[in-house]
């Protein structure tokens, strides 16, 4: 466990529970947002959390009603700024863990320039992107993560333009953390988000999630149960990349370009697949990752795609406060009144 | 030669204003600040305006690539920074022409003759060398080779020509200290210290500052130096000051007051960046700056310092103010402390940022959506920063508000000496926390009105605070219409109670007049001086100046009333005339100069004599 997830041990040992607000929950029957709320309650209980200690920062949209129904500190910001509001928070509260809870359209569209910025900082928030690609909370117009061609009500005749894909941008604006998940797995998305708590530094997931009423089954091909195995590939890391219903199928690099082989025609190549590497420090490897998709003809990954180790910015702040304090002494009022070229006038 | 020197004549002033102007790469405002504090330190009182173009290193030579350096100092008390000067130090033909419309008739002129070449003339636009056309027939003109003589100086330091060009500012400096009788010693120290890991430009600053001066004293081209005595200042230590410097200390101040860390979210904007720079410097007062991606990070993130228990502040102009506005109102439904310093600039859009002016009032006041009532206090004067950004925090803290500290950005860069409080002077700011979880509810309220603090992380006073309409009392998200009225009033009734915990607008000058002279802002030195003028003619005028400005001082409209003529002069175009008018149904006689530039006391004179019926002549 890393400073943040420690605990007293007089404390007492909460359960999921009571980790709810015991508000009524809002979001619409089906929603993925639901099982997003469980597993953060359940991972706030495995890591010993106090209710005072986690805080969640989240902007607008139907995700960002997420702190309500958390009994811990939560503050419901304005669309957009939820990192923003975050990071302030964090630096005025280095020892608690920050949660940022975040839309496609409230992260990647309004507040696009905030999330970029606590990402490259490494702020140290834990960046939760409910993507459902499209705008609920308005009533369904399109957003940056709709795909192109997509029709929805200020698109009648598709989306002309291109989607973001977030776990690139987070990891090309030099995110420490990068992973994603989505709501119909609990157990992988519990795991990441237990991860990512752990994680020193900016921790983004992008949770693909399931909205019911404005794009519902825009992730079937990576959720139903028939058909998911051949279109995800999930990273472990140290393991070669496998998947497959019949775990048959491998991948492997040709030149920059990954490819799909066949481990059930070409067995010999099973020694060449790529193997995944979560610390690879150049980010290179994530990078490759991030841009594998059914629009090349490859298995969309899920796991963690980039963990490394960098000072966050919130140590380098407090670190060079008490440097300064110790070169300077600590300032008192009398010091204040006194800093400058000072002459007596008797 | 010494019997000369002995020969030279003294003459005695009271008051003098020194422009100096050059080019933007000459230092200008470096020979200005020094000059300042030298005077500062010989006992003048003094008032500075330093007036830059928004360019950093304009086309070399060009009337708008001037920068300029006004500085008044006196043996009285100085409120401005002087209406036209005295003095001008031209580096070159194009801060001549900028400057010369402005100046005193026979004014001295200082020229650096070097400069008037025919490239100069031209990058000037002057068709003729006003040095030999007779144009500057009206004013005492002195030609200094000061390029020329500076680079005789330091011929022997091993610095190139052009390195040594750019010690002429510091010739011009000598030569001014010696003209108006300071001692060279403070500016030497500076040197000393500014460059110490450069020994060679400590040699040939102060050779060039020694050489000006010395130039003065031997030259039979200046036949008087002058003499201005030291001013009857309040006993007690002083130190010169800039109005975004008291600012930043002003903060610090009501960090230690409240002892609460203060936090500053902020976006890099003029002018107002100096106190983003100068909270920088403060880390060992504990003081978190946050250089933030844009303005709406600023405050946002410093909202989010402010729920978690700091004092949290935000800096800007007024476009920055204008991106702020969605969050300011977060603030207020939140009801969470925090304070926005905008220090103001022609407007609007991009505008005049440089330049100075009182026009944001109107969107301090009203620019958020919603009925999102914000508390507002101004500062008069370089040094009433100090104090006025204590009292915004304060008031942000005691109150659970947002509040706006507008400055401008002529009180932001001139500076003034300061009489230095005694910590006992300060008042301690009291916090009220909330202090019992079991009753702990977020928007209970006190006889105040206002709600409870409980910093996030506190244990035991978990909850959910944020944009949505608030049920009163418990905090919780609300959408029942009554609930709504009552809490757009409860809002504003906690913001008008303010007015309890503020001082009353103070009268100065001839209580029992017929008319006042009121004003806000950074107009106050103007104002003063030129109502202290009509007074000294014989007229009866009373003064009073706005620094509570929403909500207004409690017996604002008893004052008002009293007089059969309200003057309100301001550099915009009538935005306090309209709230006062609103407010208190009473005439107003506006005076209204939107020219970026602070007013002229001599120009106000001339509006108060005016309407008491007055001549001019």
């Amino acid at each position: 466990m890393t400073d943040q997830t420690k605990i007293e041990t007089t404390e007492l040992k909460l359960t999921a529970k009571d980790f709810s607000s015991g508000l009524d929950v809002r979001w619409c029957p089906g929603c993925g947002d639901y099982s997003i709320l469980a597993q953060t309650q359940r991972v706030f209980a495995n890591l010993g959390y106090q209710k005072h200690e986690p805080l969640i920062v989240s902007g607008i949209g139907c995700s960002s009603r997420f702190p309500y129904y958390m009994s811990t500190y939560g503050f419901h910001g304005i669309h957009g700024r939820a990192a923003a509001i975050a990071t302030g928070l964090k630096l005025v509260k280095p020892d608690h863990p920050v949660w940022v809870a975040t839309g496609d359209g409230d992260l990647m569209s309004i507040g696009g320039n905030h999330f970029i910025h606590a990402c490259r900082k490494n702020v140290d928030l834990k960046i939760m992107l409910f993507n459902n690609r499209i705008y609920g909370l308005t009533k369904g117009q399109y957003s940056p993560t709709s795909e192109t061609g997509k029709i929805t009500k200020t698109s009648p005749y598709g989306v002309v333009d291109y989607p973001f894909n977030p776990t690139a941008l987070a990891l090309g604006a030099n995110a420490t953390f990068v992973a994603r998940t989505i709501d119909r797995d609990p157990k992988q998305l519990q795991y990441i988000i237990e991860e990512a708590a752990k994680h020193k530094g900016t921790a983004f997931i992008e949770i693909l999630q399931n909205c019911v009423i404005f794009n519902d089954g825009a992730f079937d091909d990576l959720s139903k149960k028939d058909v998911k195995d051949d279109n995800i590939l999930i990273l472990e890391h140290g393991k070669p990349m496998i998947f497959g219903k019949d775990a048959d199928k491998g991948i492997m690099l040709n030149g920059f370009t990954p490819i799909v082989v066949n481990l059930n025609v070409n067995p010999q190549l099973e020694n060449m697949l790529l193997v995944h590497d979560e610390f690879e420090e150049s980010g290179i490897l994530a990078d490759i990752l991030t841009h594998m998709s059914e629009k090349s003809g490859l298995p969309t990954p899920f796991g963690i795609f980039r963990r490394v180790k960098r000072p966050t910015y919130v140590e380098g702040v407090t670190k060079q406060i008490n440097e300064v304090t110790e070169k300077k002494g600590k300032g008192t009022l009398q010091k204040l009144l006194n800093e400058g070229n000072i002459w007596e006038v008797k | 030669m010494s019997e000369e020197i002995k020969q030279k004549k003294v003459e005695s002033l009271t008051d003098v204003t020194v422009m100096f102007a050059g080019d933007s790469g000459d230092g200008m405002q470096l020979t200005g600040t020094q000059f300042s504090n030298t005077t500062a330190l010989v006992g003048n009182d003094l008032n500075t305006l330093p007036d830059y173009p928004a360019e950093i290193r304009a086309p070399a030579g060009t009337i708008y690539g001037v920068s300029g350096f006004q500085l008044h100092f006196g043996s009285g008390n100085v409120h401005t920074p002087g209406d036209s000067p005295d003095v001008l130090v031209a580096m070159n033909p194009a801060a001549l022409k900028k400057n010369l419309p402005n100046l005193k008739p026979n004014a001295m002129i200082i020229i650096n003759s070097d400069a008037f070449d025919s490239k100069g003339l031209k990058l000037a636009k002057y068709e003729k060398d006003p040095l030999k056309d007779g144009s500057l027939a009206g004013f005492k003109v002195f030609e200094v080779q000061i390029t020329t003589l500076t680079q005789n100086a330091l011929s022997d330091t091993g610095l190139s020509v052009k390195d040594i060009q750019r010690s002429k500012n510091f010739f011009a400096l000598g030569l001014m200290y010696w003209l108006f009788d300071r001692p060279i010693e403070p500016t030497i120290e500076w040197v000393e210290t500014k460059f110490k890991k450069q020994p060679i430009l400590v040699d040939a600053n102060i050779k060039a500052l020694k050489a000006g001066y010395y130039y003065g004293d031997t030259t039979e081209m200046f036949a008087t130096k002058f003499k201005v005595e030291s001013s009857k200042l309040t006993p007690g230590r002083y130190k010169n000051i800039s109005g975004n410097e008291a600012t930043a200390a002003g903060l610090v101040a009501a960090s230690l007051l409240s002892d609460l860390p203060l936090f500053l979210g902020s976006y890099p904007i003029t002018p107002a960046s100096e106190i983003l720079h100068t909270l920088s410097k403060y880390k060992n007062y504990g003081v978190i700056t946050f250089q933030a991606e844009d303005e709406i990070s600023g405050i946002s993130s410093a909202i989010g310092a402010s729920f978690g228990g700091h004092l949290a502040i935000t800096t800007t102009s007024g476009p920055g103010l204008a991106l702020k506005t969605e969050a300011a109102g977060l603030a207020v439904i939140t009801e969470l402390p925090l304070v926005i310093v905008d220090v103001q600039r022609g407007g609007p859009s991009t505008g005049l940022p440089t330049k100075t002016e009182q026009a944001d009032l109107l969107q301090a006041m009203y620019a958020r959506n919603g009925e999102a009532p914000i508390p507002i206090v101004a500062a008069s004067t370089p040094s009433d920063c100090f104090y006025m950004a204590i009292e915004a925090s304060r008031i942000a803290l005691q109150h659970m508000t947002p509040v706006i500290l507008l400055t401008d950005g002529y009180i932001a860069n001139g500076t003034e000496p300061w009489r230095i409080p005694e910590v006992s002077e300060l008042k301690k700011i009291e916090v009220k926390y909330a202090d019992n979880p079991e009753t702990f509810q977020p928007y209970n309220r006190d006889e105040n009105l206002v709600r409870p603090w409980a910093p996030a992380g506190t244990p035991g006073f978990e909850h959910r605070i944020g944009g949505l309409e608030k049920s009163n009392i418990t905090g919780d998200v609300s959408y029942d219409p009554d609930n709504h009225h009552e809490m757009v009033k409860i809002r504003a009734e906690k913001v008008n109670r303010i007015k309890n915990f503020i001082p009353d607008l103070e009268v100065l000058g001839d209580k029992d007049a017929d008319t006042i002279v009121i004003g806000w802002g950074g107009t106050y030195g103007a104002i003063y001086d030129a109502v202290d003028r009509v007074r000294e003619k014989g007229h009866k005028v009373a003064q009073a100046h706005f620094r509570y400005i929403h909500p207004f001082p409690k017996n604002t409209g008893e004052v008002l009333k009293k007089y059969k003529k309200v003057i309100l002069p301001e550099i915009n175009d009538g935005q306090l005339a309209k709230l006062l008018k609103a407010e208190f149904l009473i005439d107003i006689i506006q005076h209204n100069l939107i020219r970026g530039l602070p007013f002229r006391s001599s120009d106000l004179e001339k509006v108060i004599i005016e309407n008491l019926g007055g001549n001019n002549d």
